[in-house]
């Protein structure tokens, strides 16, 4: 079974493994949209789509097929790779962040522990972000290729925010590595389970930034500058059809339904469940990986609710809160805890 | 100006408090606010499962009479289409021939009879102007077409069925079966 | 030959493609994209060497923020494929010159290279953030911090040459 020093095997369930979880993510996004939509309607008392299929639950195949059917345009005067390019990038890279997220502990199939992530990479949390950063680009590119002002500005916009946030992110996030000492997310987790409670207790402050920029990052009102359909007409897309366009809104759905998982699984747990411990491996990698996916579903489901809730930032505002406002609230809460950790270890 | 109610509140112009600049709470409050919606009941009525009573005063689509014999009230004098303020009504008078009493109350008829429904503004005036109880406006509205065409109602539209040949389609537009 | 080698000639044919494409494309948005490729696969060999961390510092900070910003500078001034901004014959000339004498230098310094010698070792981690830590903050203490005062520097002149207009 060694060919070119090749784990056949291994890489047959990593392969399964990509598959089972792109179709997942997909899925999700897929019906998010259909929640977003019944959340959106519930909050302005109305009942949302309730025709296609029982509660409207075939909605976003419906959606899904309307997009197919819309005719691909090109504008005449836009350069056509980098406008086919974008949206693919904007896919692509939303869908590459799920590589490094731990979906639950190990199965034990076959005498074969397999482990339910693609990669346990010791650096996960910082791939997440060099992803991320490339997600930039599918804006960008898509924005710019489009050879109109309105999606260009919306693309700069969009990216510089995109980039803005980061930092902050980041910073939030080097609070929780202080405590948990290292950077891979499976071991987040295992940390987390091992030591009985989340990390939220630890770091409020921290989950508070982490969560405003990823609303940012994502591009959720009320941050969504990169769309604005008051102002913009219709951001970076707005030369976009068909699947094209679809993309980039799958896109949107698809990182916000990796960043609450990555939210889930940094403050929140991720798969362990705390107060029960279930012997059967495997019966404990299925419980967990549903009580992951009750999180996600949680912090989906806020984002949604604030979208509905809060108008958008203006721009200045939004550059203000995000240099003045949460860098240094993240450098704070660096300190904070670096020195809480410093007489912590010295005691 | 005084004010017409008592609920009017002056415009505060005060500098912003500490708690509200940092924003947070004040987005709490109001997705505290969203959320009470969120769980409300709907006020939703599915239309074409479910519809709404009109009250009883409601005013819609007009129809034309007829007596317990069954033949046509209108003499087509002309009143309603005086009395219509949005000039929707039209009518074309005839005599009776004889053998016809079966069918027109009085000698003479309304041979063609049309309302414009695009101009209609279901104000009731031709119903009041009526001295013969010709027309009535009923409790259903105009449905929508695809056609403007389809909005001018004749008289194949605005009969009411025979009483004596239709009773059964009589009933149904009355609502009692 | 094992998939560690497949992959490094892969790589390096990739590198070298797209670098050579960067300087070549008239476009200059075509180009940053292209170094953007270059940054990446760069990232691979990294990999390959089983630095991790500096695989994906190297794309969150050269491919993410820094061509972001070059592609902003390049899209907002919209300089387009017929407007080449340099035409000038003696631009060209000291251009020339210039190249020459880089690559006159590199050949020079690689020329006594004992290749076999140099060779990181695939097996070694010292590309992982927990040994790249330890020596940063020990052995090279004093760089490491002075080279962060060089961008608290940077940072202020950007303040002031932003605060004038």
């Amino acid at each position: 079974m060694h060919l070119l020093a090749i784990d056949w095997i291994f890489l047959l369930e990593k392969l399964i493994l990509i598959v089972i979880i792109i179709s997942i993510s997909l899925g999700v996004a897929m019906y998010s949209t259909w929640w977003e939509r019944k959340v959106a309607a519930w909050i302005q008392d109305r009942i949302g789509p309730n025709r296609a299929g029982p509660l409207g639950l075939l909605q976003p195949l419906a959606d899904g097929l309307k997009l197919f059917m819309k005719e691909e345009i090109f504008p005449a005067s836009s350069n056509k790779i980098l406008f086919l390019l974008g949206p693919c990038l904007a896919m692509l890279t939303a869908m590459m962040t799920s590589a490094v997220v731990p979906w639950a502990s190990h199965l034990h199939i076959a005498g074969r522990d397999v482990p339910l992530q693609i990669a346990d990479v010791n650096i996960g949390i910082l791939y997440v972000f060099g992803v991320v950063s490339m997600g930039v680009y599918g804006v960008m590119i898509g924005g710019w290729a489009s050879n109109n002002k309105f999606s260009l500005m919306a693309a700069v916009r969009g990216a510089s925010q995109i980039i803005s946030y980061e930092l902050a992110m980041g910073l939030a996030l080097i609070a929780l590595v202080l405590h948990t000492g290292s950077l891979s997310l499976g071991v987040i987790v295992e940390q987390q389970a091992h030591q009985g409670y989340w990390n939220i207790v630890l770091q409020p402050l921290g989950f508070l930034i982490f969560f405003v920029c990823a609303l940012a990052e994502c591009n959720r009102t009320p941050f969504d500058l990169s769309e604005a359909e008051s102002e913009l007409n219709f951001g970076y897309h707005q030369e976009y059809s068909s699947m094209k366009l679809g993309f980039y809104l799958f896109a949107e759905y698809v990182n916000m339904f990796i960043s609450s998982v990555i939210m889930a699984t940094l403050y929140f747990g991720g798969y362990h469940i705390p107060f029960i411990h279930i012997a059967d491996p495997n019966f404990a990698a299925l419980a967990g990986f549903i009580f992951l996916f009750a999180k996600t579903a949680a912090f989906i489901t806020v984002f949604m609710w604030i979208r509905w809730t809060v108008p958008r930032f203006r721009y200045d505002q939004l550059m203000n809160l995000g240099w003045k406002g949460l860098i240094p609230l993240a450098l704070i809460n660096l300190l904070i805890t670096a020195v809480v950790i410093l007489l912590h270890t010295q005691h | 100006m005084q004010s017409l109610t008592n609920r009017s509140k002056p415009v505060e112009r005060k500098p912003m408090t500490w708690v509200e600049r940092i924003y947070i709470w004040n987005i709490f409050k109001g997705m505290l606010i969203t959320g009470k919606h969120f769980l409300k009941k709907k006020p939703t009525i599915q239309y074409p499962e479910e519809k709404r009573t009109f009250s009883p005063v409601f005013r819609g689509v007009q129809v034309l009479n007829r007596d317990e014999e069954g033949r046509e009230r209108c003499t087509a004098c002309g009143l309603c289409a005086v009395a219509c303020p949005a000039e929707a009504i039209t009518m074309e008078a005839a005599e009776r021939k004889p053998g016809e009493e079966n069918l027109y109350r009085e000698e003479k008829y309304a041979a063609r009879y049309e309302i414009n429904m695009l101009r209609c503004i279901f104000c009731g005036l031709c119903e009041e102007a009526c001295p013969k109880d010709a027309i009535y406006l009923s409790e259903t509205f105009a449905p929508a077409n695809y056609q403007r065409k389809g909005f001018i109602y004749g008289k194949n539209e605005l009969l009411i069925p025979d009483p004596k040949t239709q009773a059964q389609e009589l009933a149904k537009a009355r609502g009692q079966l | 030959m094992n998939v560690t080698q497949i992959l490094f000639w892969l790589l390096s044919a990739l590198t070298v493609f797209s670098a050579l494409v960067v300087i070549t494309r008239k476009n200059p948005v075509y180009s940053v994209l292209w170094l953007i490729i270059t940054f990446i696969s760069i990232s691979g060999h990294y990999i390959l060497l089983n630095a991790q961390f500096l695989a994906v510092v190297n794309v969150i900070v050269y491919a993410g923020a820094i061509m972001v910003l070059f592609l902003f500078v390049i899209m907002l001034m919209n300089l387009n494929a017929d407007a080449e901004p340099q035409k000038n014959k003696w631009l060209q000339f000291a251009g020339v010159i210039a190249g020459g004498c880089l690559a006159l230098v590199i050949i020079a310094a690689l020329k006594n290279v004992d290749a076999k010698a140099r060779i990181a070792e695939t097996g070694s981690d010292i590309g992982l953030i927990e040994n790249l830590g330890k020596v940063l903050f020990t052995q090279y203490v004093l760089p490491f911090e002075i080279s962060s005062v060089l961008f608290l520097s940077a940072m202020v002149g950007a303040v002031v040459i932003g605060k004038k207009n």
